[in-house]
């Protein structure tokens, strides 16, 4: 199973996404992406994310992202 | 009479000096405010010495821009907007077409647009000629000197070939477009609109004029609001937004994420959208959620000035039935040519050409290609009378009403049936699995592949489309994606499937 940080290459490979800036605010994931990884991880880990929490806020890093993983009921190292 | 998309903002700014016009993320601009601060851009260009030429402007979506456009108009100069995220190849060709007599940026795409375009005396700060007074004198004497047919944008297209080419609209055309969205779909000073569009894409024409002439306010959505669609619902509910006018894949992706009942959003009263196949199933979950807000399908290539045709939503339509686009724009004239270039009969069809003030006066010093598509009407041979040839096939269903067939470059000729692809796409995205779709034809093994997004496996969708379109019609390959490509404009892109299919 591919893990987040995985994916998150896949989508932008000219990011590091190690570090620790704002994935949203600072601009390394714009509209089209959020849309794709939302597809992707629907894809990867069999998970539909709700509407309602694809927000700012979720998808500002990788524990933020790897957070709202889990709480679909992943249970593996994401 | 108004000659002058500028007259909108005279009568309006002393009708309503002090009401908000134009809205973005860090600025607000009455109308007293707009007026004056485009009397400044206008009176810099004129200093200038720049009349009749084309003006560039590079400010993002910023109500900033909407100044540099009437700072222009006012000028007596047309304007292009430039898209600032384009890769800077595509804006140096644009810039090589249209030889700017300036380039109106700020400092955050400054360097961009200096190595872009060679003439850096020509690059012009806002803020800077912001600092300029107004002469009122110098903009009305210019004012003066115009006429209603001349030039108010040059807005590039992506021409098929790569090289973008320069759509040239007169103030003519654009007063009469909004003269009739105003009495088609009662704008006035109490809309409140809500801009999706890119100023570089001509349905922000809506937006902006329809604004200026009725004195409605226009916010400028934040871009990030379109990653994040329940944040775009929160948007219109807090700024109480009554009109937009979308591209269809804004209200489609809202309907899939299932938020139409997340979020207050009854405020909106009227919701128009254009620039690609709106999908029926989409479209009747936002209706089933707005019952008594007016929805309407839009549509025209830039060519014609924004729309010619339209359809108000005002019966029930199938999931699988495709929403028409409906009947001509008052004042124009749509003609439905076969390949014999005559008019086609009852459901026969054919190419959709139209007549009209809209038309523009073609591309950008590009004589062949203006030549190839603004043609003498073949039903006159008495006297010059151009129509514009858009390329889309389309024909009547039994109401009189216009459907899209597809693009004439995506006829195609399978087993010996002539083919919309665009009817596939229909029929595969009115089932509920299916949340996009796309149909490609591969000539070489004269096979058609449906890509789609959606969870449900290709045998199953198979099965389900020969119930709802010819054997010869359904496809044969699949691919089923993660997600679909879009271009930059938000609609589906085509090419770069291309890519992806030829390279698997």
């Amino acid at each position: 199973m591919k893990k987040v940080i995985d994916i998150l290459q896949e989508l932008r490979p000219e990011f590091d996404f190690t570090t620790n800036e704002d994935y949203i605010e600072d601009g390394m994931l714009d509209s089209f992406d959020v849309v794709s990884l939302v597809s992707m991880m629907d894809k990867e880990y069999g998970i539909s994310i709700k509407g309602r929490e694809i927000v700012p806020e979720n998808f500002s890093s990788l524990a933020k992202i790897q957070a709202l993983v889990k709480k679909y009921g992943v249970t593996d190292e994401v | 009479m108004v000659r002058l998309v500028t007259d909108y903002l005279e009568a309006t700014a002393k009708k309503y000096p002090n009401k908000p016009a134009f809205v973005d993320e860090h600025s607000v601009l009455t109308f007293c405010e707009l007026r004056d601060s485009a009397k400044r851009i206008a009176t810099s260009l004129i200093k200038a010495g720049l009349f009749k030429k084309p003006i560039a402007v590079a400010l993002g979506q910023s109500v900033q821009a909407v100044v540099a456009f009437l700072g222009a108009a006012y000028a007596g100069c047309f304007y292009t907007p430039l898209d600032t995220d384009m890769p800077e190849s595509r804006i140096r060709k644009i810039l090589e077409t249209l030889e700017p007599g300036a380039v109106i940026t700020n400092t955050a795409y400054s360097e961009k647009m200096a190595s872009a375009f060679n003439d850096q005396k020509q690059i012009l700060i806002y803020d800077d000629i912001l600092q300029q007074k107004p002469n009122e004198e110098l903009v009305d004497n210019i004012q003066k000197r115009l006429i209603d047919t001349d030039v108010l944008y040059v807005l590039f297209t992506s021409g098929s070939t790569g090289t973008p080419k320069g759509v040239i609209i007169g103030h003519r055309s654009v007063i009469d477009y909004i003269d009739w969205v105003e009495e088609t779909f009662h704008v006035d000073s109490g809309s409140v609109l809500g801009n999706q569009a890119p100023f570089y894409f001509d349905n922000s024409v809506l937006d902006i004029y329809s604004t200026l002439k009725n004195g409605a306010t226009a916010y400028i959505i934040p871009r990030k609001c379109f990653a994040f669609p329940i944040r775009l619902l929160e948007y219109v509910r807090d700024k109480k937004i009554n009109t937009v006018f979308w591209v269809p894949s804004v209200l489609t992706q809202i309907a899939n994420y299932d938020l139409l009942d997340e979020c207050e959003i009854d405020c909106l009263h009227t919701v128009l959208f254009a620039g690609e196949v709106m999908p029926t199933r989409q479209l009747n979950m936002w209706r089933k959620r707005l019952p008594s807000a007016l929805f309407a399908n839009l549509y025209g290539p830039t060519e014609i000035t924004v729309d010619c045709t339209y359809y108000v939503a005002n019966r029930v339509l199938s999931d699988a039935e495709p929403v028409p686009i409906g009947i001509p724009c008052r004042n124009s004239d749509i003609l439905v040519l076969n390949e014999k270039d005559e008019l086609v009969h009852s459901d026969e069809k054919g190419e959709l050409c139209v007549r009209g003030t809209s038309l523009a006066y073609g591309y950008y010093k590009n004589p062949e290609k203006t030549a190839e598509v603004f043609v003498q009407n073949p039903l006159n041979p008495y006297y010059p009378e151009k129509i514009y040839r858009t390329g889309d096939i389309v024909h009547y269903n039994e109401r009189g009403e216009l459907i899209y067939d597809g693009r004439k470059d995506f006829q195609i000729k399978h087993l010996g049936h002539r083919i919309e692809l665009g009817e596939i796409e229909t029929a595969a995205a009115s089932l509920p699995p299916v949340k996009m779709a796309c149909c490609l034809f591969d000539a070489a093994k004269d096979q058609i592949i449906l890509c789609y997004v959606g969870d449900i496996a290709a045998k199953e969708l198979r099965e389900k489309l020969m119930s709802l379109v010819p054997e010869y019609m359904v496809p044969k390959r699949y691919e089923q994606l993660d997600l679909m490509p879009l271009n930059l404009n938000g609609k589906m892109d085509r090419v770069k499937l291309k890519e992806m299919l030829v390279r698997s």
